[in-house]
């Protein structure tokens, strides 16, 4: 597993990154944590002349709180994500996905940020910050823009970010006291999800009062589940309360079909795991 | 000499739990792995293999390749020509049995996906693998034939010129040898007033995955050229080089050093190992070639693949009559070096621990142009057990009976044994009944059969099965007669070097070749017992043919049953050759020494030596007998007499999601009969992770073509391995039937967890949807084909040929 040969290089801020991005263009890659992209490059199914390491940028690593959001550095690892005492009180569905991804040893090396740039649909992270409504900052030789989840994920392997710029962190809006639960359907536990549902909910007294819903590998894109949340409003906080909204899972998916499964049946897990997903954020 | 033997009582090694004493090198990594050899001057491989599965090589041009930076030379199959020697089938399973030419490096035509059409050899690995990119093939597709059934049709041939995919026929007819009734008779009875069962099985592909990838170094500048692989068979490999490459087998050196694994995958003869040897003699120089994953799964021998027709014939109440199996199994591109052997050594197992009238094993062999398909962990034995336990299942069911009790109407007492099967094979001890009884009490089985009931009745969305797998295994390969009857390439015997040092330190040589067994460990307990001599004061030495000149090396868990009576047989050897020099230095009669633990004694006095300081007195040799050879080594070789027959009842208790078709473990209790156990923390090993593997085959692993043959299965991204996270703790336990055919009182074990668990969990699953008219599931059981099946629509069609698309990301960043 010898990738072809490439130059190598680390800049230490932002400004260097962006002007490393601007010289070697089309010919370059850039790695956050190196979870996806150095199985490519050791499997020579893609050779960059040149790989833009942004791990020694430190001010792209890092929690922090701000006001109503909580903001998260591109390349802090899973493994700070999902030990963050301020990620677990704002946005729990981040934390019980970021929980889910591969196993511990990548949860150590992969990124926040580089998970969500890498725009892998089966990726764990695309379908919790698109229910959340993420903010995506985005920088490039043009200054910096803000980029709403719902603008963010384009294509499969494909997001908002140009090809000379960076995403320098992502702004979760807080969702204080919010149930959360992420349902992951593997058949071994270092898979990628086969289907996976992010579901975060309010409740009230055994209601549910309002509910986010984002679902992973049911088409080119993370997709949010818009039909299954507005359904959702008003509904018991219990399997049977939501098994009727979680019937409108599958509505706009267009899942693929590979050894893992057929899109009809990625379909069917849709609801059933919806179900689930709802009934558990809601302690039903 | 002293007077009095005032050492503390010797307990006994055997039985006892030793921590490996291999395991710190291995685990640590600080150990000679193939691929941590470096030698002065060495060059580096890599290979170009074919992406296509059946084409003709038009052109090679290697001109860009061979200009690139720090290329010593690049290679075709031309310029190997005939040095490159040829790929050697041992096991022709019958005199015509067709058999293509297997030349490492194809020259006109490749036949599967990841042939090898050149080798780049380079200053480095990196620039080899750069510079093998380079080399432009022009390749004529031809058809491939890809699907077993249809490859059994011959209207498309994986070889044009031989006319045939199908390699050969292969029969045991219990009528015939005279074993049993004949089959179709017993069938028609069953048909009349009787039970006929009827049904296909499918043993998905599967890849043996071992940990380290092959890997092997040549050396072609000493007076014997050296070759290190990663193999589970250094002395058939030089065997084989000499026979097919020219060289004379005295100036042949192959060393297996640490081998990470094999699982049967190391039980082979490689291109890569061909080719490299070819290559380092051409240049004169050392090389190496490592493969990577993706590599090894493409290229490194495949397992299983059969399909089987089976028609099982019973009575009303449920006594099988008789079995009648009809194989085709798919060998791939190529007949490996057991090739049709495998699905061949099946043959006396369907019959498992059952007394039937009649019985009939038909066997075809074909080839495809996929990669090629040889023995891993239980070759043979695992289908056949597969479909045995399968149908005992369906005919409980079909009769309405426990299928615990339907198993017990037709087994083998245990005071029946020695039993002659249908098969024709002597099973020597057993005891089904005890081994039944214990597993049943671990398992809690009434009460898990009454939660199944009560989760039947309420309609549980998680419904609970319960899978039955009362095994038997003949391993221990093997008697040389048998083997010789069924024109098998080699015998079957172990052989064994004790050599006594002046310090009182032993060294034992095995022609046994551990890749991860624990011999070092479990050899050591065997000969510290039988000498007298303290465990740590015992060194195996193995692998090595110039250390261990003579031996069959490891696979068909023969190590212990076979390797381990070797060492009995040498160690029985020192100690008579040193009693003669014992009693010289005694002053004895030598009629009058007794030799126990570790200890020559004169009977009726406190006079007595240890066996070291004869060893140390035969160094000197300052004064020994007259007409004495002043030396106590030994060595032995041991053919077995028989098989041994290790047995277990297997229960496995799966729950099934009947919304999502997901399949989990709730609780896995085994207790196997496997005669004496050595080192019953090394038989744990060897059980759990047998059956982490059976398993696996049931729940997890396959191997997948795409429609233009290639392995979309092709990284562990889509060929699922399991890891701890997705297994459960397994509950293991033992009844003891020794052996008689061997002194030890042992049977095979690395193999048995394997062999027994696949159908156990199948069994369970089945149990659990066997109320919704289900009584099959393909494998391996993916939660979409059990969905599917509750859905209505059968036990599961072919695996959808595409992966998930994770790394072919063109536009992703970071």
């Amino acid at each position: 597993m010898i990738p072809a040969p490439f130059e190598y290089v680390a800049p230490t801020s932002v400004e260097e990154a962006l002007q490393a991005l601007s010289e070697h263009g089309d010919d370059a890659k850039v790695m956050a944590g190196g979870q996806s992209l150095l199985p490519v490059l050791r499997m020579r199914l893609n050779a960059p002349e040149w790989v833009i390491d942004l791990g020694r940028i430190d001010s792209m690593r890092g929690i922090r709180d701000d006001g109503d959001a909580i903001v998260i550095g591109a390349t802090t690892t899973h493994h700070d994500v999902l030990n963050d005492a301020l990620v677990k009180e704002h946005a729990l569905l981040i934390t019980k996905a970021a929980t889910e991804v591969a196993d511990a040893q990548i949860r150590h090396r992969g990124t926040f940020g580089g998970a969500l740039a890498h725009a892998d649909p089966a990726g764990d992270l695309g379908a919790p910050a698109l229910a959340l409504g993420a903010e995506f900052v985005i920088v490039g030789p043009g200054g910096t823009r803000t980029v709403a989840a719902d603008d963010f994920f384009v294509d499969l392997f494909e997001t908002a970010i140009g090809e000379d710029e960076l995403l320098t962190e992502v702004r979760i809006p807080k969702h204080t006291g919010w149930g959360a639960h992420y349902e992951k359907f593997v058949r071994v536990a270092h898979q990628w999800p086969i289907v996976a549902v992010a579901a975060t909910v309010k409740a009230d007294g055994g209601t549910i009062s309002e509910a986010r819903v984002g679902l992973t590998n049911m088409g080119s894109t993370p997709l949010r589940a818009g039909g299954v949340e507005e359904a959702l409003a008003g509904a018991a906080a219990s399997e049977d309360g939501v098994r009727e909204a979680a019937e409108k899972a599958v509505d706009g998916t267009n899942p693929p079909s590979d050894l893992n499964g057929s899109a009809e049946y990625r379909k069917h897990l849709a609801k059933v795991l919806t179900r689930r997903a709802v009934a558990a954020a809601a302690g039903g | 000499m002293t007077a009095v033997d005032d050492r503390p009582a010797i307990s006994p090694e055997i039985g006892k739990d030793r921590r490996r004493k291999e395991d710190q090198r291995l685990i640590t990594g600080r150990t000679r792995w193939t691929d941590n050899i470096a030698l002065p001057g060495m060059l580096h491989l890599a290979m170009v293999r074919s992406p296509h599965a059946h084409a003709k090589i038009l052109s090679i041009d290697i001109e860009a390749a061979d200009k690139s930076l720090n290329i010593y030379e690049v290679f075709t199959g031309e310029h190997l020509a005939e040095t490159q020697g040829v790929i050697a089938n041992a096991w022709p399973i019958t005199p015509d049995q067709v058999t293509p030419t297997h030349l490492p490096m194809a020259t006109e035509r490749v036949a599967f996906a990841g042939e090898i059409v050149a080798v780049v050899v380079a200053r480095s690995a990196a620039e080899a693998r750069d510079a093998a990119e380079l080399v432009d093939v022009e390749y004529e597709l031809l058809p491939a034939v890809l699907d077993l059934k249809e490859a059994a049709e011959d209207t498309v041939l994986a070889h044009p010129d031989l006319g045939t995919n199908k390699t050969a026929f292969w029969q045991l007819d219990s009528a015939g040898q005279g074993t049993g009734r004949p089959i179709d008779e017993v069938i028609a009875e069953a048909r009349a007033d009787g039970i006929v069962i009827e049904r296909e099985y499918r043993q998905q592909r599967l890849i043996p995955a071992f940990m380290e990838p092959r890997s092997v170094v040549v050396d072609p500048t000493g007076e014997q050229i050296t070759m290190w692989s990663a193999t589970q068979i250094p002395h058939i490999t030089r065997f084989l080089l000499a026979a097919t490459t020219g060289v004379p087998e005295s100036k042949i050196r192959v060393i297996a050093p640490d081998v990470g694994g094999g699982f049967g995958g190391k039980l082979q003869t490689t291109p890569e190992e061909w080719i490299t040897w070819a290559v380092a003699r051409k240049i004169g120089k050392p090389c190496k070639y490592t493969e990577t994953r993706s590599e090894s799964l493409i290229s490194a021998h495949h397992g299983r693949d059969p399909w089987q027709k089976l028609t099982l014939a019973a009575t009303k109440e449920g006594r099988v009559t008789g079995l009648k199996v009809d194989l085709l199994a798919d060998l791939g591109a190529y007949v490996g070096v057991v090739g049709g052997g495998v699905p061949v050594l099946g043959a006396w197992m369907f019959n498992a621990i059952y007394k039937w009238d009649a019985y009939q094993f038909n066997c075809t062999p074909v080839l495809t142009n996929k990669t090629w398909v040889d023995a891993y962990r239980g070759a043979g034995r695992p289908e056949a057990t597969y479909a045995v336990e399968r149908l005992m299942d369906e005919l409980a069911a079909e009769v309405g009976k426990d299928p615990l009790e339907v198993r017990e109407m037709n087994w083998i007492k245990h005071e029946e044994f020695p039993f002659t099967t249908v098969a024709g094979m002597t099973y020597d001890s057993g005891n089904y009944e005890a081994a039944t009884a214990r597993a049943k009490e671990m398992f809690g089985y009434d009460a898990l059969r009454a939660e199944q009931k009560q989760r039947r009745e309420s309609g549980d969305r998680v419904q609970l099965g319960i899978g039955i797998s009362t095994f038997t295994e003949m391993c221990g390969l093997a008697p040389s007669r048998v083997l010789g009857s069924l024109n098998y390439g080699a015998g079957g015997w172990e052989h064994a070097t004790i050599r006594m040092l002046p310090t009182g330190k032993v060294e034992v040589i095995t022609g046994a070749s551990a890749h991860g067994q624990g011999h070092e460990t479990a050899f050591s307990q065997i000969v510290a017992d039988r000498l007298g001599v303290p465990f740590e004061d015992v060194e195996i030495l193995h692998g090595d043919t110039q250390v261990s000149h003579k031996g069959l090396d490891t696979y068909g868990s023969r190590s212990l049953v076979v390797g381990g009576e070797a060492l009995v047989l040498a160690a029985d050897k020192v100690i008579e050759k040193a009693k003669p020099l014992a009693a010289h230095l005694l002053e004895a009669n030598v009629d009058d020494l007794e030799f126990s633990n570790g200890r020559y004694s004169v009977a009726g006095t406190d006079q007595g030596m240890g066996i070291g300081e004869v060893a140390l007195a035969t160094f000197a040799a300052h004064n020994y007998p007259e007409g004495m050879e002043p030396g106590i080594d030994a060595e032995a070789t041991y053919d077995p007499v028989n098989f041994s027959f290790p047995h277990g009842t297997h229960l496995c208790a799966a729950e099934v999601d009947t919304e999502t078709g997901q399949v989990k473990l709730r609780k896995y209790v085994c207790v196997d009969d496997i005669g004496n156990i050595v080192n019953p923390l090394i038989v744990a090993g060897q059980v759990h992770g047998g059956l982490v593997q059976g398993i696996a085959q049931a729940l997890w692993e396959e191997a997948v073509y795409d429609d233009s043959g290639t392995l979309v299965s092709g990284s562990f991204v889509d060929y699922l391995l399991p890891t701890a996270a997705d297994t459960i703790s397994f509950e293991i336990d033992h009844t003891t039937s020794p052996s008689t055919s061997n002194t030890l009182g042992t049977k095979g074990v690395g193999e048995a967890g394997t062999i027994a668990s696949t159908p156990a969990v199948v069994n369970a699953i089945v149990d659990a949807i066997r109320q919704f008219g289900i009584n099959d599931i393909q494998m391996p059981c993916t939660p979409e084909r059990v969905w599917t099946a509750l859905q209505g629509a059968g036990s599961g069609a072919a695996t959808v040929e595409d992966a998930m698309p994770h790394f072919e990301a063109e536009e992703g960043q970071q």
